[in-house]
């Protein structure tokens, strides 16, 4: 069976393998024997992980050149691996980076590319859904090796047991890979709560918080349900929430199982990122506020009532 | 410094975005057309590199013969000169013939750097830059929310998941920004008058080299197979809080299983 390369991403820190790589090995079974491609160290305490959610080889690029560069020494490492191993797809997810390498390797292997699918059958026929989510689009690679970019939160993962091996590959870097170079990471600090783009909860505040004291009402909120927080454009222009945290057309694409948005408008960029959550939840004074197109529950109230009895009602209800 | 914004026309943010039933191309005539958003910020960003260290910002753009209003839009916002790529046969082209098409008219012109905006509102697939910077074999500068010049060389700092990477070249380079970077400028009377006057050169596929067979809807690497608007979502239930506005949304989510 053909080989299917997934990029997979993991915590910089920790080394643990994103929950979105398991969904892209999940999606990878349905086109051919999925093998995993890993940047970086930490891929060896990866391998059960790996084997688990049913990758039966991780190619491992670790090397200086690897981390010195951003973006193409994934499309050279890649590209090698498609023309040594002729795989059925290569599929990598919907981060600004894999973006960026999915395009390049697409120009570089003479291959279709499409982005930001949110399902792949069995065919190759990828789903995705466009224009804030209004519209359903199949489409198909019809030209060389088929890569997708997947968002997150598309697939459950599932396990599919099987032994993966490690197979170390050449971190030998083009030229262009070096014209540009990383000279520091800036990691803003992130806490303990779950990442924005892989919660199952995200509970999201805008302008009508009215300050950074307080998004101590929304964090707590989301605390209660083990949730991340989002927040507006609004709320992060201001200062008020890191801009890391930002969700919209300009910030992270979301797809939670459920959106609580607090004192956010519904302008259409912020739309653009959430409008595929499954369930929204919105609070906001302003009975008129676009917001509540969307809602499937909303309360027309001020979020400084509401929402920290809506927290006191969940950790009742939980004990 | 010679320094090119790469511009594209697209449907009003607003506008309801369609497919035609015809061949599932975005419908372009219909909605008014925009200057992407993002590219208002690319184009700030020239504008701003230019007055700071001298040069000139040509403006670059493929797209049908109302794309000259977003030319000339940029125009009347400050850059010197425009180059518009139109051509029939370039209707329906993919990504990867948009990056050759760029590239192409990019490519020998002398070019420091060729900025961008980080992505397009009605495509969103933001890899144009990457592809022309593959294309170019030049440096790839993106997702900047800052970027500064010291001589030759060209620093930015690219937005991560987890906050950013400082990253420098040699120019040239191609450089995408986020909309964070800087506040664009809104065209002065004075900018709209003169932006009638500027040169904007109209180029066709052939006037590039390349074939007309590698472009438009027939050469794309993906097609697609079908497309179906997104039945509307029932409408939710909206209750205004009378004092027990959070318990309810808390039954509400203890139904849905959530609590
Ligand atoms: C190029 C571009 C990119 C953009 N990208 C993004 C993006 O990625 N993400 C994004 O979010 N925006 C983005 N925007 C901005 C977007 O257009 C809106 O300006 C922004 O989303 C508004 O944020 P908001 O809803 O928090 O604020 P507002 O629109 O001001 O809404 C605040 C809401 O809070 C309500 N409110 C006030 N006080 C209370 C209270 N006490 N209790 C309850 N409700 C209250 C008000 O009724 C109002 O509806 C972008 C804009 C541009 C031009």
């Amino acid at each position: 069976m053909a080989k299917v390369l997934v990029l997979v991403e993991h915590d910089a820190a920790s080394g643990s393998v994103k929950k979105a790589s398991l969904e892209l090995l999940t999606l990878a079974r349905r086109l051919g024997d999925p093998a995993a491609v890993w940047f970086g160290a930490g891929s060896t305490a990866a391998l059960t992980v790996l084997g688990e959610y049913g990758a039966s080889t991780v190619y491992v690029a670790d090397g200086d050149d690897v981390k010195a560069h951003p973006v193409v020494p994934m499309v050279d490492v890649l590209s090698a691996l498609v023309a040594e191993l002729s795989p059925a797809a290569v599929i990598v997810p919907s981060s600004a980076d894999g973006k960026e390498v999915a395009g390049r390797l697409a120009v570089r292997t003479g291959s279709g590319v499409i982005t930001d699918a949110v399902d792949i059958d069995a065919s190759g026929v990828a789903t995705q859904s466009v224009f804030g989510g209004s519209t359903v689009v199949h489409s198909k690679v019809t030209s060389g090796t088929p890569i997708y970019t997947v968002r997150s939160n598309s697939v459950a993962p599932e396990p599919a047991p099987t032994t993966c091996t490690a197979q170390t590959v050449s971190t030998e870097v083009s030229a262009v890979a070096k014209t540009a170079t990383v000279v520091e990471r800036t990691v803003a600090s992130k806490g303990g709560r779950p990442e924005l783009t892989e919660a199952a909860v995200v509970v999201s505040g805008g302008r009508g918080v009215g300050g950074s004291e307080g998004f101590s009402v929304i964090e707590k909120l989301a605390d209660s349900l083990g949730a991340a927080v989002g927040a507006s454009r609004a709320a992060t222009d201001a200062g008020w929430y890191p801009h890391q945290y930002q969700v919209g057309q300009t910030g992270k694409t979301v797809s939670p199982q459920l959106y609580i948005a607090n004192g956010i408008s519904g302008a259409i960029q912020h739309r653009a990122g959430m409008q595929t959550s499954k369930m929204v939840v919105a609070v906001n004074k302003d009975a008129e506020a676009p917001i509540f197109e969307l809602a499937d529950f909303g309360v027309v109230g001020d979020l400084f009532e509401v929402v920290p009895q809506l927290t006191d009602e969940i950790e009742k209800r939980a004990n | 410094m010679k320094i090119a914004v790469c511009v594209k026309q697209v449907p009003d943010t607003w506008a309801e975005k369609t497919l035609r039933e015809q061949d599932s191309t975005l419908d372009r005539e219909s909605p008014d057309g925009v200057l992407n958003e993002l590219d208002e910020y690319a184009v700030e960003e020239a504008l701003q590199i230019a007055e700071a260290h001298g040069g000139e910002v040509t403006v670059v753009s493929m797209g049908p013969a109302r794309a000259a209003e977003t030319v000339r839009k940029a125009l009347s916002m400050g850059a010197d000169a425009g180059i518009h790529i139109q051509d029939d046969v370039l209707h329906g082209s993919d990504a990867i013939a948009t990056s050759a098409v760029l590239a192409a008219a990019l490519a020998d012109k002398g070019f420091d750097l060729i900025i961008f905006g980080s992505e397009s509102t009605d495509a969103r697939m933001s890899v144009i830059p990457a592809m022309v910077a593959e294309r170019l074999g030049v440096a790839q500068l993106t997702f900047a929310q800052r970027v500064s010049i010291a001589g030759t060389d060209v620093t930015i700092e690219r937005v991560t998941d987890y906050g950013f990477d400082t990253i420098t070249a040699a120019m040239p380079a191609v450089v995408s920004v986020v909309e964070k970077i800087n506040e664009p400028r809104y065209p002065s009377f004075k900018g709209i008058m003169a932006a009638k006057k500027k040169p904007v050169e109209t180029l066709a596929v052939a006037d590039l080299g390349l074939d007309a067979a590698s472009v438009g809807q027939a050469a794309a690497w993906s097609a697609v197979e079908d497309f179906a608007a997104r039945p509307p979502k029932p409408a939710g239930t909206i209750v205004s809080d009378d004092g027990d506005g959070g318990a309810r949304i808390a039954s509400y989510l203890t139904e849905q299983k959530f609590i």
